[in-house]
């Protein structure tokens, strides 16, 4: 059975669209027929981080308007044959995404695909809820700040109310928590929130731990998903939390004590 | 479709003693706690309760009343306790009838009025309070939970953002970090109860303390609010 997983967070620029580039790119290398999808209508940015922004001639909504379609729109990765991507429009308004065109192309989607990764726009507006509204699965992308959290906490409120789950009182959405851009050094010296902060007040379990790392900017300035970068530690981070969402157990990697150990005070960072 | 009509549904609707009324001192009562939570009153339902009262014989005094709660946004529903002449002045002027002691003509309400009633208040007795509203899970920002007429219990964490009200009392067995505001009709006995308390603001009867004002000491522990003397007072279970 197809999953629809929306990857969202409320607040802009916290990595939801590396992380969906990731997880896709993460979910294709297990071997899951994966197609990623960009809900941003207008800011399209997806295709950059995918690296097939030259290859676009059709996206979402000439599909949604039935002036093209699905096959003429996706777009299969050069690098693995489970990929495919879903460019959106650079030209329309976000308004563009109706909701039961959304739900056809959905549908049609889940026919061919084991996993069907939804890019989502910051906010919590159209864009937004359309994206979550056919969630099966949430991926609620998190920075340690306080800003970051409180938002998030709004989405997973609007997740168990609006998502078409809750209106079918169907199983609600399946709500993961993924914190990224996690500065262990900082968040020792307690100008971040930690991981626990984080857990306590989302209370909603945790798929993973992505710590900054240059490789993410050096991968989308590439157009190379950074989970396709082995020796990336945000990529093997995102490996393991695609692990994780596959049901499998990883302990936590790149996560440092809150504390301050004896060889980080020695060496600064770790 | 006709079947689409016939739908039980369980409403709180507060009673007014038609004796009031006629009080002088009630409609500035009235006026008071509209005024401290305008939302909660806005068109609230409401029964006027006959029992002892003389007169409210012709449409023209239901009529009336139903002006004078208007006023006070208030919409006047029906009655109950009439006497057989007053229930039809109240059918005339468009009023239903419900059957005497109870408003909401339910099992469960009927179970709740079974059960003894806290200290009425001066100005409105609730009708029979209905069972607490429960919630399981977490309340997230930017949502807001009403306990209409009853108490509130919440056991898991209310974020930054959310806001608690509830006409009875406000249990949240978890960290409370947003707002709490108890007896919002009125209540004076209303309590607030926390394992953790980290609110925005608490509020109890329309006083109010905001987070700066909570004794720090008192923060991150569990504790209870009440009215004392007209002052909210925190205290650490
Ligand atoms: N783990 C990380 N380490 C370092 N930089 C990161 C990390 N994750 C994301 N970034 C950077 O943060 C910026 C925002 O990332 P991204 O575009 O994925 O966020 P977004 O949530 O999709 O933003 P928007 O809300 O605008 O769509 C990018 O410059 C990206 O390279
Ligand atoms: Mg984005």
């Amino acid at each position: 059975m197809a999953k629809v997983v929306a990857i969202t967070s409320g607040k802009g620029g916290v990595g939801k669209t590396t992380t969906a580039a990731a997880f896709a790119a993460g979910l294709a290398l297990r071997g899951h027929k994966t197609v990623v999808i960009d809900f941003d209508v207008g800011l399209r940015n997806l295709d950059l981080v995918m690296g097939c922004e030259r290859r676009v001639v059709f996206d979402f909504i000439n599909v949604i308007n039935g002036d093209a379609n699905l096959n003429q729109a996706l777009i299969k990765d050069k690098r693995n044959d489970n990929l495919y991507i879903f460019p959106t429009s650079q030209t329309r308004d976000k308004d563009a995404l109706k909701r039961e065109g959304v739900e056809r192309v959905l549908e049609e989607l889940k026919q061919q695909f084991d996993f069907i990764i939804c890019d989502s726009p910051a906010g919590i507006e159209h864009g937004a809820v359309t994206a979550l509204y056919f969630a099966d699965a949430a991926i609620i992308v998190t920075n340690p700040e306080v800003s970051s959290v409180r938002d998030s906490d709004r989405i997973i409120g609007i997740l168990a109310s609006r998502s078409r789950r809750a209106e079918r009182n169907e199983p609600p959405v399946e709500t993961n928590l993924l914190l990224t851009r996690y500065d262990p050094a900082r968040v020792a010296k307690g100008e971040m929130l930690t991981v626990e902060d984080v857990q306590e007040i989302l209370s909603v379990p945790l798929l993973g731990v992505i710590p900054e790392s240059e490789s993410v900017l050096r991968a989308s300035n590439t157009g190379t998903p950074v989970a396709f970068d082995e020796d990336s530690p945000a990529g093997r981070a995102y490996l393991d939390a695609v692990a994780r969402l596959l049901g499998e157990q990883r302990e936590m990697r790149f996560v440092q004590p809150e504390r301050r150990g004896f060889f980080r005070v020695l060496f600064g960072r770790a | 479709m006709a079947g689409n009509l016939v739908q039980g549904a369980l409403f709180t609707v507060m009673v007014v003693r038609a004796g009031m009324l006629r009080d002088a001192a009630f409609e500035e009562e009235l006026q008071q706690q509209v005024g401290r939570s305008p939302r909660f009153f806005l068109n609230a339902p409401v029964v006027l309760d006959l029992k002892d009262s003389e007169g409210f014989t012709t449409e023209e005094a239901f009529l009336d009343a139903g002006e004078a709660l208007r006023r006070h946004t208030l919409a006047l529903v029906g009655v109950q306790n009439a006497l057989p002449e007053q229930i039809s002045a109240a059918a005339a002027a468009g009023l239903a009838v419900f059957a005497p002691n109870s408003t909401q003509p339910s099992r469960r309400a009927a179970q709740a009025a079974a059960a003894p009633v806290a200290a009425a208040p001066a100005a409105m007795t609730q009708s029979a309070r209905p069972p607490a509203r429960l919630v399981t899970e977490p309340v997230r920002s930017g949502t807001q939970i009403y306990a209409r007429g009853t108490d509130l219990i919440v056991t898991a964490a209310v974020s930054a953002g959310a806001e608690l009200v509830a006409d009875g009392h406000i249990h949240v067995y978890g960290a409370l970090r947003g707002r709490a505001l108890a007896g919002a009709g009125g209540d004076v006995e209303a309590r607030i109860f926390c394992s953790r308390l980290e609110a925005e603001l608490v509020s109890i009867a329309g006083r109010y303390l905001v987070s700066e004002q909570l004794p720090p000491e008192q923060r991150g522990s569990a504790v209870h609010i009440a009215l004392v003397d007209d002052q909210l007072t925190v205290t650490k279970n």
